[in-house]
Formats: structure tokens, sequence, C-alpha cells
């Protein structure tokens, strides 16, 4: 074992990241100090929390170029998108029932637009390309005189893709259709100006650009105005959208969080896109290796490959040291590989022996090069226990064979 | 997910990794499941002249619970006669092993490679296959 590395090594920074040491300490105060609700207006508790509430809608403003007065302070992405797509819907329903998601988004958006369905409105999903990327083509071809809404992630959670948010919003705007985009993924890695994209509704995460679990925001455009049937009433916080006493802390976290997102995201992306680039090599020095999704659309972060011939699970199980995410059905809770993968038309095998890893602000040389050796050597161990690797090496035609399944 | 020790232990050091000559007529060679499942199991078995499996080896495509139910199996076959080993059931090779209800099929993927391993010797002997009165008690947690 090398000296300096801690184990696990974590690479698993989609799935959640750290709270990064700053945002720590600047939230602690606002837990036993400043502990006052930010909608008490008659006293100093209550100001000093509204003020630091508000110097963070700001700063989340400040990420994502918009008007803070058009940011609603919600529970994380989920509820976001929840409020967007739901609040949206239910609100424009005189409008049309139609509504267009692409079938490689998160199962927060997926999972509502199904139960919008059961209350009555009608979804297209989009299939994307074998690089994981909407066509832009088909998107406008699904559009119709009834659709609403359209709902597109920036950048996904599985492969890191990033799909064409302005010229999508450019197609929505002509036509009058609203455009909500998940940027939970997008946030700290890619530029988000909304000054410039035509987009009506964006949804934000704290916990996945390095700020706590449990807040997030929604970006809510005043010119042209959108309007939303709030989904969780009260007293009427967040100008109607959405009530509940705001968790000062949690918000601090989150403003905090993009604010150094905004300083240092540039710097970041090129250290981390080196950090990959090393970890895609070593990758590829292993025969049988696929790539999942657009190299070139692609966040720099993330790295989603198959190894061929070798089950996920097992293969996360040989690299217990490491941290990592995996498409294979065994660690989902039914037995279905990765939806997100088979979108992409990639083989139940493929997608069962897949693996996600996703770098961060944390990230170190040194922990890259230990995983580039240490999947080396586990990979050709369970290689040597694959009755398919086997197969593969004596010539047979994996696609031709009758299998015993049971 | 969390590994039971046994588990884990036959992961880290599978017992009988390997392979016989399948045209070799003292083999036989069980494959079961498929990639498309994510569970693909071969066992092999060495039978002597009086009957008794005196070796055996896997191979398998699976997770961490079906790489030990199908190493388990062949140290468990080594030394039975065929109709012994076609006892073994996947109940007990999941109590041993420990597996939680959601591996439960890795142990039965297990016991399917049993039985097509000894399935295969029978054929290529000209022995009539046994009935399987297994498969009428078989029990899935």
């Amino acid at each position: 074992m090398k000296s300096g590395l801690k184990f696990p090594i974590y690479l698993d920074y989609s799935a959640t990241t750290p709270v990064d040491p700053r945002v720590a300490e600047k939230m602690i105060p606002y837990l036993t100090e400043h502990f006052g609700n930010p909608a008490s207006r008659s006293h100093a508790f209550g100001w000093k929390a509204e003020e630091a509430v508000e110097e963070a809608r700001a700063q989340v403003a400040a990420l994502v170029n918009c008007d803070p007065k058009e940011l609603v302070w919600t529970s994380g992405a989920t509820e976001s998108i929840n409020l967007a797509l739901k609040g949206a819907a239910e609100f424009y329903k005189t409008k049309g029932r139609h509504l267009v998601t692409v079938k490689t988004e998160h199962k927060a958006t997926l999972d509502t637009m199904r139960e919008l369905e059961r209350r009555g409105f009608e979804v297209t999903y989009l299939d994307v390309d074998g690089e994981g990327l909407v066509d832009l083509n088909a998107l406008e071809a699904a559009l119709r005189k009834d659709t609403i809404l359209v709902s597109v992630m920036y950048v996904n959670n599985e492969i890191g893709v990033i799909q064409d948010i302005p010229a999508i919003g450019e197609i929505c705007r002509r036509r009058g259709i609203l455009f909500h985009v998940d940027a939970a993924q997008a946030t700290g890695k890619v530029d988000i100006d909304l000054g410039a994209l035509k987009v009506d509704l964006m949804s934000f995460s704290a916990h996945k650009t390095y700020g706590p679990k449990g807040v997030g925001a929604l970006f809510i455009r005043r010119k042209p105005r959108v309007r939303l049937e709030p989904q969780i009433h009260g007293g009427g916080h967040e100008r109607g959208f959405r009530s509940g006493t705001l968790p000062t802390h949690q918000i601090v976290g989150m403003g905090e969080a993009f604010r150094i997102a905004k300083l240092e995201m540039g710097a970041e992306r090129e250290r981390i896109r080196a950090l990959s680039r090393r970890l895609l090599e070593g990758i590829r020095e292993i025969e049988e290796v696929y790539v999942n999704g657009s190299l070139e659309r692609r966040v720099p972060h993330n790295l989603n490959v198959s190894f061929n011939f070798v089950e996920g699970e097992s293969l996360i199980m040989a690299v217990k040291d490491i941290a990592v995410s995996s498409g294979s059905a065994c660690t989902s809770a039914s037995l279905e590989p990765s939806y997100v993968l088979r979108a992409l038309g990639r083989s139940d095998e493929l997608a069962h022996s897949s693996i996600r890893f996703t770098l961060g602000r944390f990230t170190t040389e040194e922990e890259i090069e230990y995983t580039v050796a240490h999947l080396k050597t586990k990979v050709a161990k369970l290689r040597d226990m694959s009755p398919l690797w086997e197969m593969y090496k004596e010539g047979v035609d994996l696609n031709s064979v009758q299998w015993a399944a049971h | 997910m969390a590994y039971s020790s046994k588990v884990i232990d036959h992961y880290e050091n599978p017992r009988n990794v390997g392979s016989f000559d399948k045209s070799d007529p003292s083999v036989g060679t069980g494959m079961v499941g498929a990639p498309a499942c994510g569970d693909v199991m071969k066992l092999q078995i060495k039978v002597n002249e009086q009957g008794i499996i005196e070796d055996a080896r896997f191979k398998t495509y699976g997770c961490g619970s079906a790489i030990a139910s199908s190493s388990l199996a062949t140290e468990w076959m080594k030394g039975k006669t065929l109709e012994e080993a076609e006892k073994i059931r996947n109940t007990q090779i999941a109590e041993e092993l420990a597996l939680p209800p959601v591996k439960i099929h890795c142990s039965i993927l297990a016991e399917d490679a049993i039985k097509a391993a000894i399935a295969d010797y029978r054929r290529k002997h000209g022995l009539a296959p046994q009935k399987d009165a297994s498969r009428d008690e078989r029990k899935v947690a």
C-alpha cells in the first residue's frame, strides 16, 4: 500500500461529493449561533438568517448567470424536478397535455413523468443514439401543437454526456414550448449561462457540487414569465412557490459551494481532464474494453467503461479498495441492467460488465495510478475465472451459442 | 452489498478454477446460465472408473455470490458418486454461504450446473439419465 493513499479510494463523485471543508466551516455558525428563522421579520435573529439566505441566493445566481429573484430553494434536485414538471404541467394543462423527455433521464424525471401519465398527460420518451446524445431532428419531429414542456438533462449522471441544451432551447422557444433542464450533474463542470440559454426551468443540487445533501434550487424564468402550480403548501415561502421554513445552514452551504465552483471550475476541469485521460489510457491497455457514451461531448469527470467477459458486481468486489458504481443488474435491486446503457444500444452483457468512475476535486494522481494497476490485475484474475473469456480466446462466437438460461 | 465472510473467502481464494479437456471421456461438462442474465457457470467433473468424482473444475461469469456458489459446488462434489452429487441442493449452498434472498438464484444455477455436468457425463457413457426427483421438491427461498 502506498503511503498517502486513503482507502477506499473515492471515485464515485457522481453519486455524491464530500462537503468542501470551506463550505462546512461557513455553515456551522448557522446551526448554533445564527439559528434564526429567515422568515422572522421582527428581530435580528431573523434578519441575520435572511441576509445569509439572500447572499447564498446571489451566489447561486452568479454561477448560472440568472437573477437571484428567479431562484427558489428546495430540498434537492429531485424536489426541484418534481416542482418544475408537475407544477408546469398542471398550470398549463389547458394549453395542452403532451410532454417530451429522454429515455436516459434520471429517475426523478422519469418517475415524475410516469406520475403525470397516470394523471392523464401523454409523454414521449425520446431515444438516444449510440453515443447517448439526443437527435435534434427526432426531438423536433416529436413536438406537437399540444406539447407544453420538454425536459432534458444537461449532463447525464451515468455516462457524463452533455446534451446540446442551447440548440434544444432554441427549438422549444421558437414554438413557445417550456424547456426544463436537470442540471444536477452540470454545475461546476460545464459553464451555464441562463442569460444566453433559452431555458425556462432549471434544477440544481448542492451535494453534487461539494455542498450538503438535502438542499437544491429551481430556476424559474421571469422574462418571459413561467408559471407553476406549487407542490408544497403552507406559509407561502419563496413567493408561494415552495412553503416551508428555509434551512439557513443548508442554503448557506449551497451558496458557498457554488461560489467556490464559479471560482475554481476552470482550473479544476483541466486538472481532472488530465487525470481522466491517464485513467482512460491505463484502462485501454486492457483488452476488450468499451467506453460507454460519447467521449467528445462528455464531462472529463466521468468515465464509464465496460470490461467484456467480466461481470460488473464481481468486478466491483474485486476493486473493493476503490469506491465506484456499476451499471450491473446485480447492484440494483432488480435483476435488470442499467436502462441508460440499454438505451445506448449496449448488449446486456456489456451493460452488466460496466463500471462508472467519476473523478472530483480531491482525486489525486496517485489514486489514479493505483486504480489503473489494480484494475489490470483484477480484470485479469476475473477473466481467468470466466468461461466467456475462455470461449472468446478459443475463437467461439458467443452470439451463436445456445444458452441454457434458467 | 455486504457479503458473508464465506462468500468473500471463495471469491478471494476460489477453489478449483480451471478447465478439463472437454473431449476427455472421463470428463462431464455442464454450462448453464446466459450472459444476458449476468450469470454463466461452467462446471466440469472428472469421474474415475468406480463412478466417483475425483476432481472438479469451474469457471464462472457472475457476481461474487455466483462465483462462491460454483466454487463451493466443486468442493462438495469431489469424492462423491454421481448419485450423491446429484443430491446437492441449492438450499444447502445458500445456507453455507449465507446468501441473501436476492442472491438465491446463484445457488440454483450452481445446482443446475452440477446436474448438467453429471448429465453430460452420463450421456457420453450411454447411461440412462436419472429421474430428477429433486426438481419436485426444489425450494426457492
